[in-house]
C-alpha cells in the first residue's frame, strides 16, 4: 500500500502552469461537494438510528399500516431533539445568549475545540504518513507512550513554571517518536509492514501503560486505583479562554503543527522527496533518493505529531494518566485525516468538524438520551461515503470523474 | 530431459529437490537467539527455581486427581541446556530450511515447560489440564477469525475488517437468539451478519475500489458505532427481552471425551467448538482440494491469469470475502452464545485484529493461523491461570497479555524467514 486516497488535485499548487487552473478549480469543487454531500447522508443514516432508537416512534411502527402519521411525527420529533441537542453542544446554546455570561455563551465552542485538538494533531500525523505512502494505525500507541513520557516529567520532576511545561511537552514528542519511528525503521530495515506493526505496537504500548499503572511511583496513592500521579500544575499547558473554560493551549499547538506539516510538505526539499516516495517510490528510487531512510524519518515525524496529541491529553485535557489516556483518537485521527484528504489545513477543518460532533454528542445523550456512539456510526459513514466518491456521485447523479489516486491499493507485500 | 534414443530404454529423470541454502546471517541469528534464550531460561528457571519439586495436575476436576511431580529446577535447567544445544547445533551445523520451524517450536515448547517448573517451584500446582482446556476456549474465537480472514485474503482481499465482523456477528447472535428464544436462530443470525458485513467490504473494496485497509479500519468503527448505539438503546434498557440468549450447553463426546487429558481438553466442550473443528478440516480441504480452492488461491496470487483462463475473478473474489466475513460471523457468535451468554460494548476488544495476527503469523495458510491461535490463546490463559500461581517472583500479567503482539511483531520483522503474502492481496483488480 503505497499510496492512499490522496486527492493530489484538491491541492493548490501556485507554482504549475496556468492552463491546469479551470480543470483543478472544478475539481476541488467536486471535492466540496463530494464531502458536503457524504456528511448530508451521513446525517440522514443517523436521523434513520436515531428514530429506531427512539422508544415512542418504535411503539409507532408496531401499527406503522393503520396510522403512519404517528411513526414519522414522533420520529420527526426524536431526530430533531437530538441534531437540535448536537448542535447546542457543539456550537453555541441560543439560550445562554440573553444571559450575556461570555463563559456560558462560548462553552460549546471551547468543548469543540478541545477534543479537536488532539483529532487535528493525530489526524495530521495519519495524513503526513498517507502522503508519504504509509498508513500509520499506530496512532494509539504514540499517543500512549507520549503521554507516558510527557506525564512521568510533568509529576516526577520539579522545574520551574515555563521551562517545565516545555520540557515536559519535548518529552512526549520524543515519546511519539520514538515509537512512531520504531514502525518506520522495522519497515526500512525488514520490510515489516507499517499497518500489522502499528497495530502490534499500539497493544504492546497499552499493556506497558497498564504495568506502569501498577508500579509504586507512577502510580498514585493510595495503589488502589489505575490512575497515575497528578501533573504539577507548573506543567500544565494554560489555559486559552479563562480558567472556567477548558481549552488549553495545545489547540495552539495544532494549529502550528498544521502550518509546520503545509510547509514540510509544500516548501521544503525533505517534503517533496516524502511525497514523491509516497506517489511512486520506485520511481524516488531510480532518481536516487533514499527511499528507506524516509519511511523512517516519516514516521518519527508522525509519531511526534501523535505524540502532540497525547501531550494535548495529559498535560491539557486530563489531570493524570489512565488506562484510556487516548480515547480513541488514534483511530478517530484516521476518519479525520481522510475527510481532510491528507492536507494539513483540510485535517484541521475535519477536526473541527469531528471535534463539534464529539461534544455535540455528549450535549445529545445528556439531554435526549440518544447514545454518543451515533457520533461514531455518523463519523464511519461520512469517511465511507468519501472514500468510495464513485458511490456518491452515482447516487446523487454527479458527473463522473476520475478519482485521483484512488486505484492505487497496494497489498501487505508493497 | 532430451528425446531418448531408443524406445525400448525408459529415461529415468531424476529431480533433486535443491534446497537453497540458509543464509548465514539467518542461521547465526537462530542460533545465537537460540543460546541465550537457553542459557537464561537455565539461570531463571533451573538456578532460579526454589528448592522443591513442581506439581503438575494432570485432569480436569472432575476425574480422579492425577498429579505429576518432578524437581523443578533440575528439569527445567535440564529443558534449557537442551535449547542451548539446538542453538549450538544450529550454529555450527545450521538445521535444514524445513526442520528450521520445527526445532524453533521445540525449543519454545521446552521453554514453557521450564517456565511452568519454575513457577510451580514455590509450592504451587499447576492445574495443566486446565490451563490447556483454557487455552483451547480462548483459542477458538481467533481460529475462526482467523479462518474468515485467510478466505478473504487468499482470494485478494485484505481483511482488517474482522473484528468488526466478529462484533456484528456477537451483536447479531446475542440479540437474534434472544427474541427467538433459539440459539440455532442465534447462531445463524450471527453467520448473516458477518456476511452481511463481509458483502459491505466486498462492494466497497471490490465495485468501488477503496483502498481495503482503510476500508477495514472505517467498517471496524461503523460496527462498532452501530452495535453500540443499538445495544444502548434498545438492549441495555431491555436485557431480559433483547440480550438474555443463553448459552451452549458442554456436550462431552462419548468415548474421546473419556481420554485422560486429551479428553477434557478437547471433547467436553460446546457444540460450537466442535463446529470450528469441522471448520479447519473443512478449509484446509476446500482450499487446497477442490476446484473453488484453486481458483480463490489463483485469484489472489495472479488474477489476470486467472481471467485469462476464463475464472470470473471479481465473483469469486466477492463469494470469498462474503464467506469470510460469515466464518468471522460465527466467531462471534461464539463469543456469546458459546462462552459469555450475553453481548457486551466493544466486547471482541481487539481478538479480530490478533486473529489478524495470527492470519501473518501462521503465513496465510489455515493451519499455520490455527497454530499461532493456538499460542496465542495459551498465552492468554497462562495469564489468568498465573495469578493464582504463587510464582517464586510474582510477574506482572501484564508482560504476558503483550506476548501475542510481540510476537508477531517479530514474525513480520522478518525473524523467522520472510512472510509472504499472496501476490495480488489488496490490490483490485481492474479489466
Amino acid at each position: 500500500m503505497t499510496q492512499a486516497p490522496v486527492d493530489e488535485a484538491a491541492q493548490p499548487a501556485p507554482s504549475s502552469p496556468a492552463p491546469g487552473a479551470p480543470r483543478r478549480r472544478r475539481t476541488a469543487l467536486n471535492t466540496a461537494l463530494v464531502t458536503a454531500l457524504a456528511l448530508l447522508s451521513a446525517l440522514v443514516v443517523g436521523a434513520v438510528l436515531i428514530a429506531i432508537g427512539d422508544e415512542k416512534t418504535r411503539g409507532a411502527l408496531g401499527y406503522f399500516f393503520a396510522y403512519p402519521w404517528d411513526a414519522f411525527s414522533f420520529g420527526w420529533h426524536a431526530v430533531s431533539a437530538a441534531y437540535v441537542a448536537l448542535f447546542q453542544g457543539a456550537i453555541v446554546d441560543p439560550s445562554t445568549l440573553s444571559s450575556g455570561d461570555l463563559g456560558r455563551i462560548l462553552a460549546p465552542i471551547s468543548e469543540t475545540l478541545l477534543d479537536a485538538t488532539p483529532l487535528i494533531c493525530a489526524g495530521l500525523s495519519v495524513g503526513l504518513a498517507f502522503r508519504a505512502g504509509l498508513f500509520n494505525i499506530g496512532g494509539q500507541g504514540q499517543i500512549i507512550i507520549a503521554a507516558i513520557f510527557a506525564g512521568y516529567v510533568g509529576f516526577a520532576v520539579h522545574l520551574p513554571i515555563v521551562l517545565h511545561v516545555v520540557v515536559a511537552t519535548i518529552a512526549g514528542v520524543v515519546g511519539g517518536a520514538l515509537w512512531g519511528g520504531l514502525a518506520g525503521w522495522l519497515k526500512a530495515r525488514t520490510g515489516a509492514h507499517e499497518v500489522i506493526s502499528t497495530i502490534m505496537l499500539n497493544y504492546i504500548a497499552y499493556f506497558l501503560l497498564l504495568y506502569l499503572l501498577s508500579v509504586p511511583g507512577f502510580q498514585a496513592p493510595p495503589y488502589g486505583q489505575a490512575i497515575s500521579n497528578n501533573v504539577h500544575a507548573t506543567a500544565r499547558l494554560p489555559h486559552l479562554l479563562g480558567s472556567g473554560l477548558r481549552l488549553h493551549f495545545g489547540f495552539v499547538l495544532a494549529l502550528l503543527a498544521a502550518a509546520g506539516t503545509w510547509w514540510l510538505l509544500n516548501r521544503s526539499t525533505l517534503g517533496f522527496r516524502l511525497r514523491a516516495v509516497g506517489a511512486n517510490s520506485a520511481a524516488a528510487r531510480t532518481a536516487g533518493m533514499p527511499v528507506e531512510s524516509s519511511y523512517t524519518v516519516v514516521m518519527l515525524l508522525s509519531g511526534a505529531l501523535a505524540g502532540l496529541a497525547g501531550i494535548s491529553q495529559i498535560l491539557g485535557t486530563n489531570p493524570a494518566i489512565t488506562g484510556d489516556i487516548d480515547a480513541g483518537f488514534g483511530f478517530d485521527a484516521i476518519t479525520v485525516a481522510l475527510l481532510g484528504r491528507a492536507n494539513p489545513w483540510g485535517i484541521v477543518l475535519a477536526g473541527i468538524l469531528f471535534g463539534g460532533l464529539h461534544a455535540g454528542g455528549l450535549q445529545m445523550q445528556a439531554s435526549t438520551g440518544t447514545p454518543v456512539d451515533l457520533v461514531v456510526v455518523v463519523q464511519a459513514m461520512i469517511v465511507l461515503f468519501i472514500a468510495a466518491p464513485q458511490l456518491v456521485r452515482s447516487v446523487f447523479r454527479l458527473r463522473p470523474e476520475q478519482a485521483v489516486g484512488q486505484n492505487l491499493a497496494k497489498g501487505w507485500n508493497g | 530431459m532430451s528425446i531418448a534414443e531408443s524406445p525400448q530404454q525408459e529415461q529415468i529423470i531424476v529431480r533433486e529437490v535443491v534446497e537453497p541454502p540458509v543464509s548465514t546471517r539467518r542461521r547465526v541469528t537462530t542460533g545465537s537467539l537460540l543460546v541465550v534464550a537457553g542459557l537464561l531460561a537455565v539461570l531463571a528457571f533451573g538456578v532460579g527455581a526454589d528448592k522443591g519439586s513442581a506439581v503438575f495436575g494432570l485432569n480436569a476436576a472432575s476425574d480422579t486427581p492425577f498429579d505429576v511431580t518432578v524437581p523443578a529446577g533440575l528439569t527445567a535447567g535440564l529443558l534449557g541446556l537442551v535449547v542451548v544445544a539446538l542453538g549450538v547445533y544450529q550454529l555450527v551445523r545450521g538445521f535444514p530450511r524445513r526442520q528450521t520451524r520445527w526445532v524453533v517450536a521445540g525449543a519454545l515448547v521446552s521453554l514453557v515447560v521450564a517456565f511452568l517448573c519454575w513457577a510451580a517451584s514455590a509450592g504451587s500446582t499447576v492445574q495443566i489440564t486446565g490451563l490447556l482446556q483454557q487455552s483451547i476456549l480462548s483459542a477458538v474465537p481467533l481460529v475462526l477469525g482467523a479462518l474468515g480472514g485467510i478466505l478473504c485474503e487468499r482470494s485478494g482481499v485484505i481483511n482488517v475488517a474482522i473484528e468488526g465482523q466478529m462484533l456484528s456477528g456477537a451483536f447479531a447472535g446475542a440479540l437474534f437468539a434472544s427474541v427467538a428464544h433459539n440459539l440455532g436462530v442465534g447462531v445463524l443470525a450471527a453467520v448473516l451478519a458477518g456476511g452481511l458485513v463481509g458483502a459491505l467490504l466486498a462492494v466497497f473494496a471490490i465495485r468501488y475500489l477503496v483502498n481495503q485497509v482503510i476500508l477495514g479500519v472505517v467498517i471496524n468503527l461503523l460496527a462498532l458505532g452501530l452495535t453500540g448505539f443499538i445495544y444502548d438503546a434498545l438492549m441495555q434498557p431491555h436485557a431480559d427481552q433483547y440480550n438474555s440468549p443463553g448459552v451452549f450447553s458442554a456436550v462431552p463426546i462419548p468415548l474421546l471425551g473419556d481420554i485422560p487429558v486429551v479428553g477434557p481438553v478437547l471433547f467436553q466442550a460446546n457444540v460450537l467448538v466442535y463446529a470450528t473443528y469441522v471448520l479447519v478440516v473443512v478449509v484446509n480441504v476446500a482450499l487446497f482440494r477442490t476446484r473453488w480452492g484453486l481458483r480463490t488461491r489463483a485469484v489472489g496470487e495472479h488474477p489476470k491469469a486467472a481471467d485469462t483462463v476464463g475464472i470470473k475473478v471479481l465473483r469469486i473474489r466477492f463469494v470469498d470475502t462474503v464467506l469470510g466475513g460469515c466464518v468471522a460471523g460465527f466467531a462471534g457468535a461464539y463469543l456469546t452464545l458459546g462462552a459469555v451468554g450475553a453481548f457486551g460494548k466493544n466486547m471482541t476488544s481487539g481478538r479480530g485484529f490478533i486473529a489478524l495476527a495470527a492470519v501473518i503469523f501462521g503465513r496465510w495458510s489455515p493451519n499455520g493461523a490455527v497454530g499461532a491461535a493456538l499460542l496465542f490463546g495459551f498465552a492468554d490463559a497462562l495469564q489468568t491461570g498465573l495469578t493464582i500461581i504463587q510464582a517464586p517472583v510474582q510477574i506482572p500479567s501484564n508482560f504476558l497479555a503483550m506476548a501475542p503482539y510481540l510476537a508477531t511483531l517479530f514474525v513480520v520483522a522478518g525473524l523467522g524467514g520472510r512472510v509472504r503474502a499472496p501476490a495480488a492481496d489488496g490490490e483490485p483488480y481492474v479489466k
